[in-house]
């Protein structure tokens, strides 16, 4: 469809923001209200925001992460010897959302690393086993669907916990759409089993070497993954007191 | 007649001789034993029984697949999804407020700590941590600790129920309808109570609010103390429960098994101390384990945690008192609705004279209303977890913002669900009864298994 609007699609050249090392982009918003297809009166249609998720931290991080992650790095370090991957291999960025805090020691900071898929079950087990680290409570998958994260449409989010040192991180894996595979954890973090078929059933990321991977909430002979962005919520109109609700999913968003 | 082929066939080819080795007859005449004859047809059958969805005993619409030899449950499967209605789908399409009236919908058992879950990781996102107002804290850990012996009540009372002690179950029940009255009178409701919002609580306690909670509390702590001397001593109950259902702490961390049936095998994992939220530092409280990690443990938990639970209300009533007339929702009023709730003529909405303030004397503060209410807060770009202490285990909410008003992705890590991933250790082995026992001591509840 053509824009009409003065000033036309202006978004389409995305700069990253200022002081961002990297760019993740993970959505796009144009216009107002989400109105699409009804012709733009708002003026606002050549309005186009790119959202971008908080980018990669720098060194010092802050708090114990610095020495989680040295100390991460030093056990995949001895890993490698051996055919593991490194560090490097492993870990694409680290990201500490300090969520408003003004020093990273307050209890609402929390770190997060980004693990390339392939070294997932790597990492999980050099972080539940060396005694430094100790991540031995996996609190489950979350899945995300970011469909304008290019060839990095799926991610899978795990919460780790050490009861041991009373640490919390966030271990985030991306995959692509075309092809949705995340090794299984389960070997690691027996835990992950009904989490890893939750997170296939609403977001078809398939994880291969589970055990069992089947649907869990859905129906067997269920077509299509629900949380996606591009499946429908569905819902029909209401009507209340004369006048009518429309269906959540084609109400103004903004 | 073609050569033998060894492709894979479901039947036995047509034509083939000799069948006399695989196909068994029967003969209804003979000098043999009956018994034999029986133990020879059934001898490598499966038995599969189906629990549920609608049996009583499984709390809801838990589906138990179990493969039984005489009474000894050999295998033991978990079927859920009965209840899913897509909560978490509809949140990313209502505002970041309405999210607590979707959320609380999940555990209907505990619904406050949702709504406080889901509203921490909020204020994480919006930078608000540090500023939500003493009194809105104090409320939540109030609700809080209340619904957690509520929320055991049913536990222990259904669980009782469910091995044929009725009496457990009624006062179970009329110790927590004495704790659903003061959340009528806190929030309007028994349950659903979207009361806890992102900032602070919907609205302040009632007058005379104290008072009648600590006039409760006493029926509460006689009820609990009746179930204690009904229970805990009673040979037929420890007959049922004692090593029954056994897991151990290995079994628990592997599987991420929290709340009672972690400390029944005595590792003091608590989040309210491992990592505290709403003040939880400053009460005083402790956390009771166990050794024995077995269903009579987990019962004898339940009610010492609810005394425990008791011990913060109290602390928690205190500073209420000491807290009157102080806010309850955060200042700015960018997040904070500015909605002055009081019961009207239909039992719901504003203050009457708040309506007439913004309609008739402040065009600014309507247009502010109606934005914030329609439209709702942006919510900067990101993603946060927060973890709470579920009466059933850790509850977690991992929300992802795309810096608009409403959440890019809400995810809960309901601990009943994670937790009845042990229906197979905790049941195989043992007879059918202990199946009921067992998945009573984990309490799932499937509201919040499949949300």
């Amino acid at each position: 469809m053509s824009d009409v609007t003065p000033g036309g699609d202006q978004g389409s050249a995305l700069t990253p923001p200022e002081g961002a090392a990297t760019f993740e982009v993970v959505e796009v918003r144009k216009g107002m209200f989400g109105v699409q297809g009804s012709g733009d009166t708002s003026g606002y249609g050549g309005l186009v925001t790119p959202v971008a998720m908080p980018a990669a931290s720098p060194r010092p991080y802050g708090s114990w992460f610095d020495q989680v992650v040295d100390v991460l790095a030093e056990v995949l370090a001895d890993g490698a010897r051996v055919g593991g991957p490194t560090y490097d291999q492993a870990v694409e960025k680290v990201v500490v959302d300090l969520h408003g805090a003004e020093s990273p020691d307050a209890r609402q900071v929390e770190l997060t690393l980004h693990v390339a898929r392939e070294h997932l079950v790597a990492v999980c087990q050099a972080l539940r086993d060396d005694q430094d680290l100790r991540f031995e409570l996996s609190l489950g998958v979350s899945g995300v669907h970011y469909p304008h994260d290019a060839d990095r449409e799926l991610h899978a989010v795990y919460h780790l916990t050490s009861v041991t040192h009373s640490r919390r991180l966030r271990l985030e894996v991306a995959a692509p759409d075309a092809d949705p595979h995340i090794p299984s954890t389960t070997s690691v973090y027996p835990a992950n089993d009904w989490h890893e078929r939750e997170t296939f059933d609403f977001f078809g990321i398939v994880f291969d070497g589970h055990p069992a991977l089947t649907r869990i909430e859905m129906p067997d002979d269920w077509v299509g993954h629900p949380q996606r962005k591009d499946y429908p919520l569905g819902g029909i109109p209401v009507e209340y007191k004369g006048a009518t609700v429309p269906p959540p999913d084609t109400r103004r968003s903004y | 007649m073609s050569a033998p082929t060894t492709a894979p066939h479901a039947t036995r080819a047509a034509g083939n001789e000799d069948m006399s080795s695989t196909v068994r007859a029967f003969e209804a005449y003979g000098d043999g034993d009956w018994d034999d004859i029986a133990r020879e047809a059934i001898g490598e059958e499966r038995i599969v029984v189906n629990m549920g969805p609608q049996h009583p005993s499984t709390h809801g619409v838990l589906r138990l697949m179990l493969e039984i030899d005489g009474e000894t449950v050999t295998e033991a499967r978990a079927g859920i999804g009965y209840l899913h209605t897509g909560i978490e789908k509809n949140m990313e399409f209502r505002t970041w407020t309405q999210g607590t009236t979707f959320c609380t919908r999940m555990d209907y058992v505990a619904p406050l700590f949702q709504e406080a879950a889901y509203c921490l990781a909020v204020e994480k996102l919006l930078g608000i941590t540090d500023d939500v107002p003493e009194r809105a804290s104090v409320i939540r850990v109030l609700m809080m600790e209340l619904n957690r012996i509520a929320s055991h009540l049913v536990c222990v009372g259904t669980g009782g129920n469910e091995m044929g002690a009725t009496t457990v179950m009624t006062i179970g029940f009329t110790a927590r309808e004495e704790i659903l009255r003061l959340f009528e009178a806190v929030t309007g409701l028994r349950m659903n109570h979207a009361y806890i919002r992102p900032g602070g609580v919907a609205v302040d306690t009632p007058e005379g609010f104290t008072t009648q909670a600590r006039e409760a509390l006493k029926k509460v702590r006689h009820y609990l103390k009746q179930l204690g001397d009904l229970m805990l001593a009673n040979p037929i109950f420890k007959a049922r429960l004692t090593n029954v259902g056994v897991l151990n702490l290995s079994g628990c961390m592997a599987l991420a098994i929290t709340g009672p049936v972690l400390r029944s095998t005595g590792l003091p994992y608590d989040v309210r101390k491992d990592n505290p939220y709403c003040g939880y530092e400053t009460y005083d409280f402790d956390v009771p384990t166990a050794k024995g990690a077995d269903c009579y443990d987990r019962v004898v938990l339940r009610i010492e945690e609810c005394y425990q639970s008791l011990k913060i209300v109290e602390q928690a009533l205190e500073r209420l008192d000491r807290t009157e007339g102080e806010p309850v929702m955060v200042a700015d009023k960018k997040i904070a609705w500015p909605a002055q709730l009081a019961v009207g003529g239909d039992g719901q909405g504003n203050s009457l004279e708040h309506i007439k303030k913004i309609m008739g004397t402040s065009m600014e503060a309507l247009i502010h209303h109606f934005k914030l209410v329609t439209e709702g807060f942006r919510v900067p770009v990101g993603q946060a977890w927060q973890t709470v202490e579920h009466p059933r285990g850790e509850l977690g909410v991992h929300v992802v913002s795309d810096g608009g008003t409403r959440p890019y992705r809400a995810h809960f890590r309901d601990p009943s669900f994670n937790n009845l991933q042990a229906t197979s250790v905790m049941c195989e082995g043992g007879q059918v009864a202990d199946v009921v026992v067992a998945v009573a001591s984990l309490d799932p509840v499937l509201g919040g298994v499949d949300r």
